[in-house]
């Protein structure tokens, strides 16, 4: 019996730039997404069962920010120390929603330089789908969402509220705030690995801007503040999800929509810089 | 060794920055050129680079073994990453045919926190191997590593040995058509270490390798052809015996700086008269040379004889120096051996003591160097001769035999 060995899978490395080539650069890209999902399931449980399996309270963990925020500003509200302005919704709802959805454009934002930082060395030293990590961190923030929304069930219930006929819109709501985060986060990796700048500020930098999105009071009508609530791209999206979620309106449709095309375009620019720039961190990021 | 070229590297080179803060924003620039298309300025080295890797070329077909040797910081790693594709030339062109392993970081991957079993699949997914493929070898993984009942028991609790064992006993049940082997050939006991030697030696069957080691005998053992790096330079490339005493014969026996402590009561001493050239069960001489201020005991005297990498191969008690040693100048002929080393050049640490053993007479480090021609350096430090004699059938145990 004959093996023919004359087929084989050819790789090339050259000093070109990837770039060049982009049919090529597409398709590999591709096959590489595909190939790595399984790498990325298995780094996702990896990291999920080793941090709950030394914890006492094991899962309760990721209920407790939301619980902890929701309530600091109930109080805050109820003591007359914030002036949230008006809104057609119960307050504790209201804030309860906006934390949950910021959480996940703030972890989005956070998870890409995280988890590269965190495969160092084996970035380094072994050659596997590099999408894979930035996957396994997708999936981690993807998981924190969903236990979430045991406590927005738990909220409707105690206020009453019936979801409205827009309800199931508000996962592709979801979605896009996902992605604007994820976008955010990736462009800022190449960097982040070389300067340790970017990830020490970004904690800074996101509960900074927290302030001037809609998460816990309704922008106000004028000043500064409602200037950069204009401008931050994060607000329509938190602003039609909620609606769609609780209320039934889309008042921020149309900048939401925008923002989301943005979004998948810079996205995939982030995810092409991503690769782009691997074998370049890799020279100088040791490990 | 069949006709297919599986690896194809045709003047490749690599530079590096030797400061951190200018590397970081080289690399900054590197990937703005990359994203934009630009392949301009590879070839140029800018301030603080040099190359790592300059010129290099070689074919590997199948079936055969390519050794890759150099003193730290020849460029051997840089290579092998360029050839795993983990960074990428900046001048010439790199061609891999088939699947690509490499045992190079073994136990990738490895959670502390989560069980040897659990790690077996992360690590099998990190080199490749889907999870069918690790199902089914996961009872030869686990049998092979030697870990018995700790399998299920979290990785923080195993010893270093059981970690790397497990890593190594997952990443050789690769099957790549190239294999890269980054001084990993076998770890663990002698005992692991030959069932390593077995198992990469039927990879090497069917695959084309490249293997990096510092231990002469195991590139002999493996490898068929060896390519000498030289700061980044391949210096020669040829057959495994040639390369091997070119580069053995290019350490230098760096004459460091020889340090001499001497105890109070010692004037001055020195080693004068050496034998330069030692082979196989001769003698190594030199004189003593120590002068006294006023008369002491030496109670302990020993000579180490050490390689270039400090590595004691030899150490000589002298019972015939724990005496009194006279004030004013003294001179005594020493003559060590006969010596069963291997071949290669050695350094002399000499040390006197007095009082006990509490004070220091004197101690000489790197005092002498001498070169031994006897058996190659298989790994071992001594090699005592050996002489077999056949026996007449007349002794008891032939007789015994004859008559069952």
């Amino acid at each position: 019996m004959t093996v023919n060995k004359q087929t084989h899978h050819l790789t090339v490395y050259t000093p070109e730039s990837a770039i060049r080539h982009p049919g090529k650069l597409l398709s590999e890209m591709f096959r590489d997404l595909f190939a790595s999902r399984e790498l990325a399931w298995r780094l996702f449980v990896r990291d999920f069962s080793a941090r709950y399996r030394q914890s006492f309270l094991g899962y309760l963990w990721a209920f407790l920010p939301p619980i902890v925020g929701t309530f600091t500003f109930v109080l805050l509200n109820q003591s007359g120390i914030l002036n949230v302005g008006d809104m057609s919704l119960p307050y504790p709802a209201y804030v309860m929603i906006g934390t949950l959805l910021w959480q996940v454009f703030a972890d989005s934002v956070s998870s890409p330089i995280k988890t590269v930082t965190a495969a160092k060395s084996m970035l380094a030293k072994i050659n596997f789908p590099r999408e894979a990590i930035l996957i396994s961190g997708m999936l981690e923030v993807l998981f924190n969402f969903i236990i979430r929304l045991v406590l927005l069930v738990a909220i409707f219930i105690y206020y009453g509220i019936v979801p409205p006929v827009t309800a199931p819109l508000a996962l592709i709501g979801v979605f896009a705030i996902f992605c604007l985060g994820f976008m955010i986060g990736v462009l800022l990796t190449p960097l982040g690995i070389l300067y340790t700048d970017i990830g020490q500020a970004l904690t800074m930098v996101l509960s900074f801007w927290m302030l001037f999105t809609p998460v816990v009071y309704t922008p106000p009508t004028s000043g500064l503040l409602a200037g950069l609530t204009f401008i931050n791209p994060v607000s329509p999206l938190i602003v039609t999800t909620r609606e769609w979620l609780a209320v039934g309106v889309a008042s921020n449709f149309i900048p939401a929509f925008i923002v989301f095309l943005v979004t998948l375009v810079l996205l995939f620019g982030g995810w092409l810089l991503y690769r782009l720039a691997m074998p370049i961190l890799v020279e100088r990021m040791g490990g | 060794m069949s006709d297919e070229v599986l690896i194809k590297v045709d003047g490749v080179s690599k530079k590096f920055c030797r400061s951190l803060k200018k590397s970081l924003w080289y690399g900054v620039k590197d990937i703005a050129k990359e994203a934009f298309g630009l392949s301009s300025g590879h070839d140029r080295l800018r301030p603080e680079e040099f190359w790592a890797v300059n010129d290099v070329s070689f074919e590997v077909k199948r079936g055969e073994c390519l050794g890759l040797i150099g003193r730290n910081g020849a460029g051997k790693t840089t290579l092998l990453k360029m050839l795993n594709g983990l960074i990428k030339p900046d001048k010439g062109r790199i061609e891999m045919r088939g699947r690509v392993g490499a045992l190079i970081a073994l136990g990738a991957g490895f959670n502390p926190i989560l069980t040897g079993r659990e790690n077996i699949y992360v690590n099998g997914s990190v080199l490749g191997l889907t999870k069918q493929e690790v199902g089914e070898k996961i009872e030869e993984i686990i049998d092979f590593a030697e870990i018995g009942d700790f399998i299920d028991s979290p990785v923080q609790n195993y010893s270093s040995g059981m970690q790397i064992r497990l890593g190594f006993a997952v990443a050789s049940t690769l099957k790549p058509d190239v294999l890269i082997l980054d001084e990993v050939l076998a770890v663990g006991d002698a005992n692991f270490q030959s069932k390593c030697f077995q198992r990469i030696g039927k990879i090497v069957e069917s695959a084309a390798v490249i293997f990096v080691s510092h231990y002469a005998y195991q590139i002999k053992k493996m490898c068929d052809r060896v390519i000498l790096l030289d700061h980044g330079i391949m210096v020669e490339d040829g057959e495994a015996g040639k390369v091997l005493e070119t580069y053995q014969n290019s350490q230098p026996l760096q004459i460091r700086e020889s340090l001499i402590l001497r105890g109070d009561d010692v004037r001055e001493v020195a080693i004068e008269n050496i034998t330069t050239k030692v082979s196989t069960g001769e003698f190594l001489e030199f004189d003593l040379i120590i002068s006294m201020e006023k008369k002491a005991q030496c109670a302990q005297s020993y000579l180490n004889l050490v390689d270039g990498a400090d590595i004691v191969h030899a150490q000589v008690v002298i019972p015939d120096l724990e005496r009194l040693i006279p004030y004013g100048h003294n001179r005594y002929h020493i003559k060590i051996g006969p010596l069963f080393l291997a071949t290669g050049r050695y350094s002399g640490n000499f040390m006197l003591y007095g009082s006990g053993g509490k004070t220091t007479l004197a101690h000489l480090r790197h005092c002498f160097n001498f070169e031994f021609l006897g058996v190659p350096n298989l790994g071992p430090v001594y090699y005592p001769p050996s002489t077999v004699t056949p026996l007449r059938h007349q002794d008891k145990l032939s007789r015994k035999l004859l008559n069952e």
